[in-house]
Parts: structure tokens; sequence; C-alpha cells
């Protein structure tokens, strides 16, 4: 494994970049926010996103895909990542895509994946729910035996992109406790189908998050997706790759959060000299630089050994996890500490940064969750 | 097959031919661990002798040096297979020391013919074990106001005054130092040499100097008019700041090599932080009972995994051509710091078994531990302290103003 960017990944990051600067700079979260859009994020970019063939990276060529992998689409998300760019990536590409690509019988993956991939369809994965924390296991949901198909009960809470969506997956259990990682199913619903209530949630970073209410939804046989019980393998493989995904994301945003700050302190004068001359500031400045090359190489491993399928690609995921949760939690609160007053106004977008890391610290498990995954998997 | 297929087959055969059949599999250890050479060298073995004689006959104590200097002459991919039989056949190092890691690349760039020809092939066989005369009372972190002075006198100069924390100069045969020979000089980076001294000069007497760790690795180092032939300054007179600049760029990363390799090692023995806490900590074969602990050991070895990884993409880099990256200004810093944390650790898993001076009570490998704990508390100090490091970051990196 080689931890270095290739020509053509290295050309994709400056595409990204580009489109990134022209189409989504930081503003425009802002004014999605300002104008209460009820997507959060816009249909029309990522149709335009889906035809550069970013949508498609994972996805094989049979439906329409690049056939590449993770280390190709962390390049993309780290450069929409430096202005926070809010399109549905994780759940749509990711998760739910990711889920019936890989897991799918051909009924399922021809009803949704061509769509995903020419930007039609977005789709959400419904699992967590509001006492599941970070385990994926804990599914209360239920469903149950209904003619040739299944009905299911129960609610999903910070299901990502669900506001809007066209379809999602949906974890509900036919067996067991309500802990218990057997027993669990994954179906695909569409978003209209009867019984189906999706209501939006307000959170912090104001990207898309939404409650989803299944009262006696009713699905057929063969949209399941995995085999019987076994949903929560499903769910391990792609919340794994989204994880590395996200954690692309939050390396864009902590870099960026980290170069507003140091041209602040170049810039800000106080006692007659730039901030940044004062020790105390540099110091703080130097971790925080040795804090993200640490993080880069983490992310670059851990979307190289998914990839790869090596055999230790887990806990290179949870050290990628575990490390941007850390870093950009401090990048966004170092931040605003350097900025001074300023730093705490609404106007200044140091903020912004500061509210994502916190919502992505959280999201597929905090740094303490995967500190001890990490242990799990090594044994002690 | 190709050239470097057939390097690696003819390599690993005169590996398993010449290395000592005791050595074969005994295990690496770190750029730390290993015969330091020199005219004063107790070699611990036969075999370790023999070891060093082979390796250092053939050049590869110094692999990819040039065959001129009695290098090995062997280009990096080569250098790269070599270091990769070394570790599957688990042989040891044939030679470690200051020789090699710093004023032999240091010369290379800067010395002269002559100072080539002369003092790296006795490098490279070990036959010469070097010391670094650069701190001063008065002169550490601000190494530049350094005082010893080098007055020049036709064909040579007269270097009087006092070096500290010289490590292991009373081992050594010769010792690079800085001294002023410009004192008039605007600057004070400006009027220094940097020169090469025979430890054997009249004029040169060390004292050691006890650590914290109760040994006594490191001396003060004076100089007494001692003459010193011009032909032994590096870069010529005047110059050497820029010299002492780059030893000190080999220093560091030698320092960061060395993290990796102590933690590979301590692997290796099986003093893994996760062995440490099943033995002093007890409980089961199931996850750790003590929470607090699971956690600040997976910290620890994340932290490291991440260390380790910054290192290869640094040189996955280098390889597929690109220049070095900022990246690499961190590692003195973070493996320095790292390893202090994993002794602190280690110390607080044994609990009281780790407060073991010397005497009944403790087992030698809890003794040797304690000593250590000590001993890495210098890890953030030589070679640079870390709060150096950090300006250096914030400067040189980061762009930040004076
Ligand atoms: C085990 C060991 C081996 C050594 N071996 C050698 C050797 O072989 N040869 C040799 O020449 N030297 C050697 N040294 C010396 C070492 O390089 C110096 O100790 C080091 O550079 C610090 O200098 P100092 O001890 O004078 O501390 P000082 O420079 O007095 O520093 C004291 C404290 O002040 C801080 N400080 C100083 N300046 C600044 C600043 N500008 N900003 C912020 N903080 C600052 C330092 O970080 C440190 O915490 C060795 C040291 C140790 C511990």
């Amino acid at each position: 494994m080689q931890i270095v960017l290739t020509e053509d990944q290295e050309l994709l990051a400056k595409t990204a970049a580009d489109f990134a600067a022209e189409h989504s700079p930081i503003k425009r979260v802002r004014d999605l926010r300002d104008s209460n859009d009820p997507l959060g994020y816009s249909r029309a970019l990522w149709k335009q996103m889906a035809e550069l063939g970013w949508v498609g990276i994972p996805f094989p060529e049979a439906v329409g895909g690049a056939g590449m992998g993770l280390a190709e689409l962390a390049v993309v998300l780290e450069a929409l990542g430096r202005s926070l760019v809010p399109e549905p990536f994780l759940s749509t590409v990711l998760l739910a895509g990711e889920a019936i690509s890989r897991h799918g019988d051909d009924a399922v993956r021809a009803e949704w994946l061509p769509r995903i991939v020419r930007g039609e369809a977005v789709m959400a994965c419904a699992y967590p729910e509001t006492t599941s924390r970070y385990a994926l296991s804990q599914v209360a949901t239920r469903c149950e035996a209904a003619g040739s198909g299944f009905r299911i009960t129960g609610e999903k809470s910070h299901v990502l992109d669900a506001a809007g969506c066209d379809g999602f997956l949906v974890s509900a259990r036919s067996a067991g406790a309500d802990n218990d990682p057997q027993g669990i199913e994954l179906f695909a619903v569409s978003a209209d189908a009867p019984g189906v209530e999706i209501v939006g949630q307000t959170r912090v970073d104001h990207r898309n998050c939404a409650i989803v209410r299944l009262q006696g939804v009713e699905v057929a046989g063969d949209a399941r997706v995995g085999a019987p019980g076994r949903g929560h393998t499903v769910l391990e493989d792609v919340v794994d790759r989204a994880t590395v995904g996200l954690c692309a994301e939050m390396l864009g945003g902590m870099s960026r959060a980290f170069e507003m700050t140091l041209a602040h302190l170049k810039e800000r004068e106080q006692f007659g000299a730039p901030i940044g001359s004062f020790q105390a500031l540099k110091h703080r400045a130097a971790e925080l630089f040795v804090e993200i090359e640490l993080v880069r190489s983490c992310v670059m491993a851990a979307a190289r050994a998914v990839d790869a399928e090596a055999s230790d690609a887990r806990k290179l995921v949870s050290l990628a996890k575990a490390r941007c949760s850390d870093a950009f939690v401090l990048a966004g609160n170092e931040g605003v500490q350097m900025f001074g007053g300023v730093g705490m106004t609404d106007e200044y977008d140091i903020g912004f940064y500061l509210k994502r890391a916190r919502v992505a610290e959280m999201t597929f498990g905090d740094a303490a969750y995967h500190r001890s995954r990490w242990a799990q998997l090594s044994g002690y | 097959m190709s050239n470097l297929d057939s390097f690696r087959e003819e390599t690993r055969q005169w590996l398993e031919q010449n290395a000592p059949p005791a050595f074969l599999g005994r295990g690496g250890g770190g750029e730390l661990e290993g015969p330091w050479g020199g005219r004063r060298w107790k070699f611990s073995s036969d075999a370790e002798k023999q070891w060093l004689d082979v390796m250092g006959e053939r050049g590869w104590t110094a692999p990819t040096w040039p065959s001129e200097y009695g290098g090995g002459g062997l280009s990096p991919a080569e250098a790269k297979v070599l270091a990769q039989l070394l570790r599957e056949l688990k042989l040891p190092r044939p030679l470690i020391g200051f020789g090699l890691t710093m004023i032999g690349p240091t010369l290379l760039q800067f010395g002269n013919e002559e100072q080539k020809r002369l003092h790296l092939p006795r490098i490279v066989r070990g036959e010469i074990r070097w010391c670094q005369g650069y701190s001063e009372p008065n002169a550490g972190s601000d190494l530049a106001s350094l005082q010893a002075r080098g007055v020049v006198d036709g064909d040579h100069m007269t270097v009087s005054g006092t070096k500290v924390w010289t490590s292991y100069a009373d081992e050594c045969d010769w010792i690079f130092a800085l001294v002023r020979t410009k004192p008039e000089a605007t600057k004070k980076q400006d009027g220094i040499s940097f020169v090469l001294i025979d430890m054997e000069d009249p004029g040169v007497s060390v004292k050691p100097i006890k650590l914290i760790s109760g040994s006594s690795p490191f001396c003060e180092t004076h100089f007494t008019d001692v003459k010193v032939p011009l032909a032994n300054v590096v870069n010529g007179l005047h110059n050497g700041w820029t010299v002492a600049k780059a030893l000190l760029g080999h220093e560091r990363s030698m320092i960061a090599d060395a993290f990796g390799g102590v933690v590979s090692s301590d692997r290796a023995r099986g003093g893994g932080l996760q062995d440490m806490a099943r033995r002093y900590l007890g409980g089961g074969d199931g996850p750790l009972e003590d929470a607090v602990t699971r956690d600040a050991i997976a910290q620890v070895e994340m932290d490291t995994r991440a260390f380790t990884l910054t290192v290869q993409r640094t040189r996955d880099a280098a390889k597929a051509g690109h220049k070095p990256g900022p990246e690499s200004s961190i590692f003195k810093l973070y493996g320095t710091e790292l390893n202090k944390r994993r002794y602190e650790l280690q110390i607080k898993i044994a609990g009281p078994q780790s407060l073991g001076w010397e005497g009944p009570g403790y087992e030698d490998a809890e003794l040797q531990r304690t000593r250590d704990w000590l001993r890495s508390r210098g890890n953030s100090i030589e070679g640079g302290t870390s709060e150096i490091q950090l300006n250096v970051i914030a400067k040189r990196v980061l762009g930040l103003p004076d």
C-alpha cells in the first residue's frame, strides 16, 4: 500500500477544488441556511456532480459507475469538505448506494442504482434511533411477515439527507432483543410508501437530517438487502466506508479552518504586532498543524486499506475517525479562540466549521468510541 | 530475473554465509542498539566483532555511501532490499552511531576530497567513533551564541573553551565542534567554523556527568589551547553555521527514526502495553477491565500508528518523485513526545513495581524500564527541544512572523 496520490487522483482533486470554488463557496452554505432551504442542498448541483462522474465513483461500470474506490472518492470529498459542501454523498453513495450495490440482489440494484448514479435519486439510510447512539445493533424498529412481504413499524432519528429523499434503506428487527446483532433486516423503501412520515430535524450544522416514522409500512419480499437476519453485517460494511468518506470531508474542513485561522494570525495586529508573532499562539498553531498532518496520513491509509480489503482495514478506519473527530473539533475551537470576538459572530465563517466539526465528530462514532473499537479489534 | 531480483538473491546468500550463525534470527533492534565502534569499543562477543568486520569490509554499514569512500555504493532501491533482508533474516545492526548518522552524511555534502577520503572509510569500518561538540553552558537552544574560540594562526587554529552535554565524549575518538573564529562578525551566526578535532590531541579533556537515570552517557568537554590544522575545517573558515544546521537536520531525522525503531523493538520483546496491562492489572482475556487504562493504551497505540503512517507517507511521496513536504518537520517533535508518553503510561501501568531504583523486590526488566523512563525525558531536549521544534514549524512551515 502506497500512501501517495496518483497523478489521476491529483487531477481529480484539482477538478473538485475548482468546482467547489466556482459553485459552492462557503457563502452558499450560509445562504442555504438563511433561506431555510428545505433540502439544505441542491438537486441541480447534485445532478452536475453526477454528470462529472463523482456520484458513480464507487459503483460498477455495469450500472454506469466508474468502478473506482474510496481513495478516489476521498479526494473529491476532501476538496468539497473545504467549503462544507452539503450534497448527499454519505447517504446516497456510501451508505444506501453501497449497501444496495454490494449486498442487494438484481431487482433492488436495477431499481435504484442507475437512478442514483445519474443523480436522479437521493437515498437515505435510516438506521439510527434515538437510543442507539453509535451502536449499529441497537434496533427497536420491528418488522413482521405480511403476505409475501413485510410490515415495518418504528421510528428512526438523525437520518442523514432523509428530508426530501426519493427512498431510503431502513433497518428493522425480525427477531431477537433490541441490541442483538442477529435478526436485523434491511429494506429499500420508497419515500412515498403509505405509512411513511419524514419530519425534518434542525441540527447545529443545518445539514439535511430527519426523523423517519414508519407506521405499518408494507414492503415486498424482494425489497430486502442482504441475507435474512444479517442486516447488521451490511451496516457494518457500509458504515465503515461512509466513515472514511466523512473523514475525508473532515480533513478538508479542518484544513480550511486552519488556513483561515493562520491568515488571521498574520493579519490581525495587537500591541503593535501581528498576533501570530506571539509564541503562545505560534506553538498552538504548530501543534494543530502537526495534528492535521497526522490526520492526512491516517485518512489516506484508511481509504487505501478498505479498497484493498486489508486485514487491518477496520482498525485503520477507527484510527482515521478518532483522529479526525479530535482534530476537527480542535481546529474549530482553536480557530474561534484565535479569531477572538469576531470568531463568536455569525458574520464570520469560522463558526460554521466549529459547528460542522461537532456534528461530524458524533456521526458514525466519536473518538472515544473508535478508540474502544480499536482496542476491541486489537484483542484488549 | 530483474537486476534487483538477482541482487536480492546474491545478497541473501552472502548474508547467510557471512553472518555469524549466532546472529541469524537474533532480531534487529532500533537505531540506538548495536555496537558504536571506535578504538575504545569493547565487543560483547566475537560474533559482534566478526559481524562488524564483514559488513564494514563490504561497505554495508553505510550501504548508500559511494564505494570510493568505503561505502556500499548501493542505489536506494538496492539499499532497501538489503534493509529488508536484514529484517527478514532478523540480523542485528552491525554498527550504529553519530559517524553513520550525523557527521558522515554531512561530510558527504560539505567535506573536501581529502576529508572524505580520510574520515568516511574509518566510520564505515567502525574504527573511529565520533561525538558532537555543539552545546555550551551558555549556548543551548540559542546555539549561535556559542563562545568556544578558535584563533587562527598560519595553517592551524588554537581552540579553547568548554562544551557540555557531549554524549559519549569519554568513549569517542574524534569530535566535530563549532567554534567562533570571527568574533567581530556582526551576525553571531557568521563567525562560526565547523572543525574536526582528534580527542587525543593535547589539551582535550573530558569529565563525565551523571544523568537522572543514573548512567553517565554525556560529558563536559574542555579545550585548552588545542592546536587544530586548518585542513580540519569543513566548508571553509567562518562558514560553519550552514554545516551545523545541515547536521542538525540529519540528527533530528535520526532521532525521529530511532523512535519508530524503539516502538517496534519494544513490541518484538513482548513489552507491548497490552501485555503489560494484563500482567499488572489482571483480569481475564476479554476487554481490559480498567477502562481508563484501556483508553490510554489505545490512544498511545493509535498515535504511534498515525506517526509511522506519516513517516511512510513521506517516504512514499519521495519515491514518487515529490519534493519533501512540510510533514517531515514534525517527526522530531512528535516522535519524542510520543516516546515520552509511552514510557509514562508503562510506568503508570506497572504501578509501585515501577518505583525500584535497584536491589531486591524488582525484576531486571522493571528496573531497566524505570531507568529508560527517566532517560526518555531527555528525548525532547536533546537535538533541539520540543519548544524549539515548535518555533521552527511556526516560522519555516507556517510562515508566522517573528
Ligand atoms: C541526553 C542529552 C544528550 C545530549 N547530547 C548532546 C551532544 O552530544 N552534543 C551537544 O552538543 N549537545 C547535546 N545535548 C544538549 C542539547 O542539545 C541541549 O540541552 C538543548 O539544545 C537545550 O539547550 P539547554 O540545555 O541549554 O536548554 P535551554 O536552551 O536553556 O532551554 C531551557 C528551556 O527553555 C526553553 N527555551 C529556550 N529557548 C526558547 C525559545 N526561544 N522559545 C521557547 N522556549 C525556549 C527550552 O525549550 C527548554 O525547555 C544533549 C542533551 C541531552 C538532554
